[in-house]
């Protein structure tokens, strides 16, 4: 198969790339590892912070995807360069000779068990952001009696250095504060509380969200980082804190604990980035030799990038990014007839 | 004698589970604003009594929250009501109005 560009990845970056390179006239083929398209989408029931249902958006990217060819239940088994273009062998058995490659793998989602001192897989009624995603879809926690006292651990896996990740997620405290919202609504009797190092409300609409918070649903917000949890004899959960705007220890006994994994790079990619050479930078993503200018770019000739394979994103910049990253992909195309 | 961490007195943590609130929802009912505190501490740092004593507007509002209403009015005896926090607060809290509530139900609940 012949292409203008490879896409990797069918998230929200590679979607909407798909549908840009197509207008620009050119041809994309676009690859995705799971059996549906949409990545992270497909896991979330409404997006920050209008409540935009996320299903609703993903149609929306899935249903335009231009002319390009999209490959599901597909990744690249080996990749090498000839002649200045990509060769691409697909586990699905196609092979594709493409002119430029695009990387829109996205991220992963810090995995809550290693940080053990808050119990994920230990207790049963430790979750994370993302399960409780899932309890949003199926419109009922199961298992459990309508929670009294739920808690939120903000950057569990971020801003952490023993966790490898000193960086900031940029997106959980919002989530954080958005999924607090929806628990309210689902069980208007039951108290919340979110423990939180800052709070990082920097987008359009994120503060007001945050204030609603505060007044319309009384969440109760405690700075101090979680640092252990413990299981009562009734399955409840025992948190300790320090409270540290007042410099005091607290303790709260809670009957759900909601933890907000962040963002790090997919090691699922480091087949890829090994055979093609991708710098990455120290935080693990791909690294951007020219990032105020053109945040496109790697550090190869011909290879591109969008979306959160370069850290952390909203899912507007993620778009925009898309889109700017096309028209990079587009002016390299010409340059080269 | 060597100090060994132990001592008579009881417990100085906050134990939410059994925090009383009711003053702070009293409060609340009254001045809803109170929420809106996102703890700067430019009231605190304004106000001219925290110089000489321990008040605080911003620690008071937050150990009220947690229950700890004893010790949320001693932070504010030193407080003159000359209102600068009120002009100071960013997010256009009624501090002065809250304090004289509070003191009302001081008076009336903790004396
Ligand atoms: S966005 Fe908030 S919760 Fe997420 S890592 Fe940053 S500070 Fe922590
Ligand atoms: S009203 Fe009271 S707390 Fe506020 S600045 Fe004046 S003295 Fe300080
Ligand atoms: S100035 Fe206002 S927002 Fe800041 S700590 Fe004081 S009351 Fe809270």
């Amino acid at each position: 198969m012949i292409a203008d560009v490879l896409i990797i990845g069918g998230g929200p970056a590679g979607l909407e790339s798909a549908a840009c390179i197509s207008e620009f006239g050119h041809k994309a083929v676009l690859i995705e590892r799971e059996s549906q398209l949409g990545g992270h989408l497909l896991k979330w029931d409404r997006l920050f912070p209008d409540s935009i249902p996320s299903s609703q958006f993903c149609e929306r990217l899935t249903g335009n995807t231009g002319n390009s060819k999209v490959i599901t239940n597909s990744n690249i088994l080996s990749i090498k360069r000839d002649n200045g273009r990509f060769i691409s062998k697909l586990t699905t058995g196609e092979s594709v000779e493409s002119k430029t490659l695009l990387m829109t793998t996205g991220f992963a989602l810090f995995a809550a068990e290693k940080k053990q001192e808050y119990g994920y897989n230990l207790y049963n009624r430790v979750i994370t952001n993302s399960d409780l995603e899932d309890i949003f879809k199926k419109g009922t926690v199961t298992g459990t009696e309508k929670p009294a006292k739920i808690g939120f651990v903000h950057c569990v896996g971020s801003r952490d250095e023993k966790a490898c990740n000193r960086n900031c997620s940029k997106v959980c405290c919002v989530t954080a504060v958005k999924q607090a919202i929806e628990l309210k609504e689902m069980f208007p009797e039951s108290e919340i509380f979110c423990f939180y190092m800052d709070l990082r409300m920097f987008g359009r609409g994120y503060e007001d969200l945050y204030l609603e918070a505060q007044t319309k649903y009384g969440i109760r917000f405690i700075r101090g980082r979680v640092s252990e949890v413990s299981e009562d004899i009734n399955g409840n959960l025992i948190i300790k804190a320090e409270d540290t705007l007042i410099s005091k220890p607290v303790r709260i006994t809670l009957n759900l604990l909601v933890l907000m994994t962040g963002i790090i790079p997919d090691q699922d990619n480091s087949n890829l980035i090994q055979q093609l050479g991708v710098k990455l930078a120290d935080d693990g993503f791909v690294y951007s030799p020219d990032p105020l200018y053109g945040s496109g770019k790697t550090n190869i000739d011909g290879l591109f990038v969008a979306g959160s394979v370069t850290g952390p994103k909203t899912l507007p910049e993620v778009i925009n990014e898309a889109r700017s990253t096309s028209l990079e992909i587009h002016n390299y195309l010409i340059s080269k007839d | 004698m060597a100090d060994f961490g132990y001592g008579l007195t009881p417990g100085k943590g906050i134990n939410l589970d059994d925090c009383n609130s009711d003053l702070f929802q009293k409060i609340v009912e009254r001045s809803p604003d109170i929420l809106k505190c996102i703890a700067c501490g430019s009231c605190t740092s304004t106000c001219s009594g925290s110089i000489f004593s321990r008040v605080s507007f911003r620690r008071s509002i937050l150990l009220l929250e947690r229950g700890e209403n004893r010790e949320a009015l001693n932070t504010l005896k030193g407080c003159m009501l000359c209102g600068k926090c009120f002009i100071i607060c960013p997010r256009g809290i009624n501090t002065r109005d809250i304090i004289l509530t509070v003191n009302q139900y001081y008076k009336k609940e903790l004396l």
